[in-house]
């Protein structure tokens, strides 16, 4: 049961993460919650899980969508000195200060997107009936 | 009648059109140096999130790509897996060797992860769907909550 659960959280993972989504943001918290995982140790599974998934849809993605190689070097190159300092100052946080600090990250990240996506849905909205009255006149 | 309508459709068609118009000039007048500048600033931050949290970082790479740096939406997530991809490789060899990743169920979850994700790229053409972003951040925020629950609240 425990090996199916286990399976089933990557799969919902990796359809979100394979979106290009953040697998993560809801991998862990399924990782922590309901299969009791520390949240160092689902923070690393996020991680090292993400890797072969991501070589296997990159493939993938080059031949159909195409990626912006500028783009990715522009903000991999900066991002990987920081990841690498966070990543080795995590031996000195602890299991449940990580896990408070990550559950504040996906509220605030989570509001954030939310209210974008709601205003963009106003806007298309809007427009439309912008189109409506132009017709109208 | 006719004014009636016309007025109406002035009040409400106009303002988030210049809204939006306003928002992407601010963008506009920083340059080409500025949005570089902001780009790095905002890397930096993906770095962080990528090592500190162990995820969560390709969220804050699309948003760096389609607003600062101006990529079309599905360009810029298929772009965003292919930056995770280093820095979840550097950090994920750290957690390793800090004894953080458990063999069996790491494995399990990967293996999941793998399927998942093929289904994911298949699925990206949905990504312009509102509503399904809208269940997405829901259940973030939900996440969220459901996290400081359990540590808190026991």
């Amino acid at each position: 049961m425990q090996i199916f659960l286990l399976i089933l959280a990557g799969i919902v993972g990796g359809i979100i993460g394979g979106m290009g989504m953040g697998g993560g943001t809801l991998l862990i918290p399924i990782l922590t919650i309901f299969l009791d995982v520390p949240q160092k140790n689902a923070q690393a599974i996020n991680l090292v899980a993400f890797i072969p998934m991501a070589i296997i849809v990159t493939i993938i993605n080059i031949k159909r969508k195409g990626i912006d190689y500028k783009s990715v070097l522009m903000v991999a190159t900066p991002a990987l000195i920081t990841s690498i300092i966070s990543a080795l100052l995590v031996k000195k946080i602890s299991s449940k200060a990580l896990s408070v600090g990550f559950a504040v990250f996906l509220i605030i990240l989570g509001v954030i997107m939310m209210i974008d996506t709601l205003r963009k849905c106003i806007y298309a909205y809007m427009n439309k009936c912008k189109e409506v009255y132009t017709v109208n006149d | 009648m006719q004014s009636e309508t016309k007025t109406t459709g002035l009040k409400y068609s106009k303002m988030p059109c210049l809204l939006a118009q306003n928002h992407k000039k601010g963008i506009d007048k920083l340059g080409k140096k500025g949005r570089i500048v902001l780009t790095v600033i905002a890397s930096l931050f993906v770095g962080i999130a990528n090592g500190l949290f162990g995820g969560g970082g390709g969220m804050l790479v699309v948003p760096i790509f389609t607003i600062l740096l101006g990529l079309e939406e599905k360009l810029a997530h298929s772009s965003a897996i292919l930056t995770i991809l280093p820095l979840s490789l550097v950090s994920g060899i750290i957690y390793i060797t800090q004894g953080n990743f458990t063999v069996p169920n790491g494995l399990w979850v990967g293996g999941g992860v793998i399927i998942g994700g093929l289904i994911g790229t298949f699925l990206m053409k949905k990504l312009s769907n509102n509503a399904l972003k809208i269940v997405f951040y829901t259940l973030m925020i939900v996440a969220g909550v459901s996290t400081l629950i359990k540590n808190f609240g026991g």
